[in-house]
């Protein structure tokens, strides 16, 4: 293969793209060298197997996927201003709506939430850690390795082009020939290694590791969404795997499972897409469910109105979401019987989701709303989800679907619930436990600045999708006619208005840094659970002495008892696991194997797996136990920390 | 704990031989040998539910005592068994239409298609 053939050539934006990958990359590395911080890095975060930690790097990671998926956003917006606009050519626009869209499914939202939950969800339950360290840390190297296969693709091989959901024929080998799509398929396989792991590590973390006494119906709500979402995860991503691994044996080695010839079924992708496709935008949005219940119920300073229906409806939200994958394609000619079932059964899915929100209105309904900046982006979540349900019922309706279908009107749905479900609950839970992520607010000017204007920006972008879908405007198309006009220059506004929003609140990450006051106790916002228990910045073994829970709202209770999860007369040398190099080592190895495989190298792939198992073998000899932290170097973290 | 990782693990050893050696044992049957095609499938299927009995008895704690006696296991496994169900029903249901091609309404579907064809342009 010649040098030409590999990086991609002929784009001034990718090259641009290029320069600042290579900027961006020496700069990092001469900050490191300059200010000796390599082995810092090694021994305090590459290494780490604590859940707070490898939070934080999930959550990095996904802000930075957001700027990626963001770039190409607004590259697109600019392509759809004006008709005849000559800014990306049609290849071009196609590679940039499929990296977009995979990039802020996949490598945007579920890592945002999955970082939360790693740093939430132990500290909620009274946990040390994960009931898999180890496995934790792996699965976000997976997941990281998996997102850096998918990135470079554009400035090395070139990037896929068929969409995020790939449909066969046209991502098969005879349409879609060379590494572009196979970019997809590695790199979401090897993230995908990394979800089910865990959803497995922390269901296993959930049932087993809950504080003496917690029962299931006393865990905080967004435990709760945690494990429903576990469920998902762990029934729906097989199928993911399945289907991702049929299309690369299909590509790579030639079999004829998704193509035209050879009697395969083009069709069975995107109903076996589909079938982990609905749950999987049902595992993005249950947790934003409960990260907004957390807010909510903070803030209103009530209890959470009818705890017990917002568990049930997530459970039956969870099973049913197994039930309408058919809704995605109603065109496809299944014929009117098959339609009408699934049209009906998507409508029942939005039976329990009206019963949360009504749950949050009563909640919120005679309370005393404290207006912090994360209960700003709950409150204007209720109403724009609330649009974007109905929409989808809409949507959900076979028939008006066949007019619906693949029109900005579906673009417009689904930026409604997914930005304002997901991306404002990444923001709010972000900005709620940022205190106890790093000691300190984020500033709330700043904070409510980046609000508004992400907030108006996204009604002022989206908004108006629906009614340009309403007069024929398809999705997925580079250029525009003179009458679609007017209503994509606002969208495109818009677009730039919440990019405005994004910046400032990147700004405000750096300003709080420098300017807020530090959190003198763990209780930031006056909180009811028990992540709020533990002292700020939260010690690496997160509880001195694991607090006896026989409550809802475990916090709330002990603070009215005046307990504490330090108990000087109860301390016990605390076991705790070794950080090692091992996780990052394997996926590393595996990571190469994948691009081997992107490139069809088949010697290079099969070296790298080789690799992988002698890593795994190395695993498996692994004897060690982890160790103990002494009561009296207990005494000395919390006495400094509780400035006892 | 310490005592427990250090023992040395002989059924596993021994469930680990079993299932390579089922599965290569499967490879053959399906690739060199010249058995009929009824026997082969039959044979593998056998081969299967013997190599998932493997797993669950001697790898996935199906017997001990602090997975309820299997009930955790069997459980997700229910859950499992009802999630294949709805693949597998799921799409033959949804999936098997357009397949009428020697039936008599098989004319009839083609003409449909045409049809739609047209007024799409
Ligand atoms: C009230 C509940 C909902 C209903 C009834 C519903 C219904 C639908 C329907 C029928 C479609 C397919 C339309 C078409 O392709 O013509 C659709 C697409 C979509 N929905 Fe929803 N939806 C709901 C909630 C959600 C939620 C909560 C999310 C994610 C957070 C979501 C994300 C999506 C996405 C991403 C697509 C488009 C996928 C694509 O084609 O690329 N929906 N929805
Ligand atoms: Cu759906």
């Amino acid at each position: 293969m010649k040098l030409d053939e590999f990086f991609v050539t002929g784009e001034p934006l990718i090259y641009a793209g290029m320069v600042s990958i290579v900027l961006v990359s020496s700069a990092v590395i001469f900050l490191l060298t300059y200010f000796k911080r390599w082995g810092w890095l090694w021994r305090e975060w590459l290494t780490t197997v604590d859940h707070k930690k490898i939070g934080i790097m999930y959550i990095l990671s996904a802000l930075a996927m957001l700027f990626r998926g963001g770039m190409d956003a607004l590259m697109m917006r600019v392509q759809l201003a004006f008709p005849d606009m000559n800014f990306l050519n049609a290849q071009h626009y196609d590679e940039i709506f499929t990296t977009h869209g995979t990039v802020m499914i996949i490598f945007m939202a579920m890592p945002f939430l999955i970082g939360l939950m790693n740093i939430i969800v132990p500290l909620q339950i009274g946990a040390r850690d994960f009931a898999f360290p180890f496995v934790n840390a792996l699965s976000f190297w997976s997941f990281f390795f998996g997102a850096m296969l998918f990135n470079i693709s554009f400035v090395i091989g070139g990037s896929p082009d068929a969409g995020w959901t790939s449909y066969t024929p046209l991502a098969g080998a005879a349409m879609s020939p060379g590494p572009g799509q196979n970019f997809y398929l590695m790199g979401l396989q090897l993230s995908g290694i990394g979800t089910l792991a865990t959803g497995i590590n922390l269901m296993v973390t959930i049932l087993k590791m809950r504080a003496p006494g917690m029962k299931m119906f006393q865990m905080p709500i967004f435990t709760w969404s945690t494990l429903v979402t576990c469920f998902i995860i762990v029934f729906a991503f097989p199928i993911l795997t399945v289907a991702l691994a049929l299309m690369t044996i299909d590509r790579i080695f030639g079999a004829q499972f998704f193509t035209l010839t050879g009697e395969g079924l083009p069709m069975m992708w995107a109903n076996l897409f589909w079938m982990w496709g609905h749950p999987e935008v049902y595992i993005v949005i249950l947790p934003a469910f409960g990260i907004f219940s957390e807010v909510i119920a903070t803030f209103a300073r009530k209890r959470l109105f009818g705890y017990n229906a917002m568990v049930w409806s997530m459970i039956l939200i969870a099973g049913l979401s197994f039930l309408v994958w058919v809704h995605h394609f109603f065109t496809m000619g299944a014929g009117a019987f098959v339609n009408s079932v699934f049209s009906v059964s998507t409508m029942l899915i939005a039976v329990p989701t009206g019963v949360k929100i009504f749950n949050w209105l009563a909640t919120l309904y005679k309370s005393k709303i404290e207006f912090t900046t994360p209960m700003m982006w709950a409150l204007a979540f209720i109403p724009s989800f609330v649009i974007g349900g109905v929409t989808g019922v809409m949507l959900g309706m076979a028939a008006a679907d066949y007019q619906f279908h693949n029109s900005y009107f579906l673009i417009a749905h689904f930026h409604y619930v997914l930005i304002a479900g997901t991306v404002f609950a990444c923001f709010a839970g972000l900005e709620y436990w940022y205190p106890k992520m790093f000691g300190h607010k984020l500033n709330e000017r700043f904070g409510k600045l980046s609000f508004w204007l992400f907030v108006i920006g996204f009604h002022v972008t989206f908004f108006p999708q629906y009614f340009v879908g309403l007069d024929g405007m398809p999705r997925r198309v580079f250029t525009i006619i003179p009458e679609w006009m007017p209503l994509n220059v606002i969208s495109t506004v818009g677009a730039f208005g919440m990019g405005l929003g994004f910046a400032v609140f990147c700004y405000n990450i750096y300003y709080s840094y420098r300017n807020s006051k530090r959190e003198e106790t763990g209780d930031s916002w006056n909180g009811r659970t028990l992540e709020w228990a533990t002292p700020t910045p939260v010690p690496f073994y997160n509880f001195a002495t694991v607090p006896h829970v026989d409550k809802y709202d475990a916090f709330l209770a002990m603070k009215e008892k005046g307990e504490t999860t330090y108990d000087e007369d109860k301390l016990e040398p605390i076991h705790m696991p070794s950080y090692t190099g091992k996780p990052i080592i394997m996926m590393a190895i595996l990571a190469f194997a994948s691009f081997a495989l992107v490139f069809e190298w088949i010697t290079l792939a099969v070296i790298g797996l080789i690799g992988t198992l002698i890593m795994m073998v190395i695993r498996s000899f692994d004897y060690d136990e982890g160790y103990h932290v002494e009561v009296e170097e207990i005494k000395r973290i919390e006495r400094k920390a509780r400035r006892l | 704990m310490a005592e427990h990782s250090k023992r040395f693990p002989v059924q596993h050893i021994i469930g680990f031989v079993l299932s390579i050696v089922l599965t290569l044992l499967a490879a053959w049957a399906a690739l060199g040998s010249d058995l009929p095609v009824k026997w082969i499938i039959t044979g593998i299927m056998t081969l299967a539910v013997i190599q998932a009995g493997i797993q669950l008895f001697m790898f996935m704690h199906m017997t001990e005592r602090e997975s309820g006696g299997g009930h955790v296991p069997w459980n997700m496994m229910f859950h499992g068994f009802v999630l294949a169900a709805i693949i597998v029903a799921g799409s033959l249901f949804t999936m098997s239409f357009g397949f009428t091609h020697d039936h008599e309404d098989g004319g009839n579907h083609q003409q449909e298609e045409k049809h739609e064809e047209q007024s799409g342009h």
